[in-house]
């Protein structure tokens, strides 16, 4: 019999930009630019001062993530907590400079199998916001 | 009528039915006091939400003589892997978008 092991899990997605990491980090920390490709938000590149990330909202989800920035490494590592849905998470951002540009590794950590509400959540809402999000992809090729 | 999905969060957002769950996941083939002896409720709440678990399919029993023991069933916890594998869609498709800003920013 395999070992469940639901207690803690994270996500892993890795990918590579021909951009330096410099540039990068400015689209990972400017309002703008993280409006442009995660969610609207007022970010604040500094450790401590808690900020949201915003999306519309769809039905039992007000589209609110919770997060609060704790480590700030320029063009080096970036990570927040992302509270949404009683997922209490850590994404961290780790940019390593390649010879073609910038390996980009993020890593959310945290799914743990204790946090009632996620499961409420990942029932509710999450399946929604993930629905509607395959339209908004579909829509812009 | 709910899907399968929802039938395994719902099961599963009660503490002390997850406790029972991951108890079976992990110490395998289990009868009813056994597992009531460390639940920390009593035996007919025990068997209460064993019949939850049993409905979200999530524990299957058999019976042996006067004896009716349970275990958990492994690949029922899919709709929980998918709910992770969910985040790992969302971070892809956001660097996807990630790439076409930094392509914008050139310009």
């Amino acid at each position: 019999m395999t070992n469940p092991d639901i207690s803690t899990r994270s996500v892993i997605v890795e990918k590579d930009f021909p951009h330096p990491p410099a540039k990068v980090w400015r689209a990972l920390t400017d309002r703008s630019l993280i409006e442009q490709w995660l969610m609207k938000n007022d970010f604040e590149p500094v450790g401590g001062p808690a900020f949201q990330l915003r999306m519309d909202p769809v039905p039992n989800w007000n589209g609110i993530v919770d997060c609060q920035v704790v480590t700030v490494d320029p063009a080096k590592t970036l990570a927040y907590t992302w509270g949404t849905l009683g997922l209490e998470s850590v994404v961290t951002f780790t940019l390593t400079p390649t010879d073609a540009g910038t390996h980009l590794r993020v890593e959310q950590t945290g799914f743990r199998s204790d946090q009632d509400a996620a499961y409420k959540g990942a029932n509710y809402g999450w399946q929604s916001f993930l629905g509607k999000l395959e339209g908004v992809v579909a829509g812009l090729e | 009528m709910p899907n399968a999905a929802d039938r395994v969060f719902k099961a599963l957002a009660d503490p002390t039915r997850r406790a029972i769950f991951e108890r079976l996941a992990r110490d395998g083939d289990l009868k009813v006091h056994a597992l009531t002896a460390r639940a920390g409720v009593s035996q007919p709440m025990v068997s209460k939400h064993l019949s939850a678990l049993k409905r979200a399919r999530l524990v299957r029993h058999r019976r042996s003589g006067r004896e009716t023991h349970y275990s958990a069933r492994q690949e029922s916890l899919a709709p929980l892997v998918d709910w992770i594998s969910g985040y790992g869609a969302f971070w892809q498709n956001k660097l996807d978008l990630l790439g076409d800003v930094l392509e914008r920013m050139d310009k």
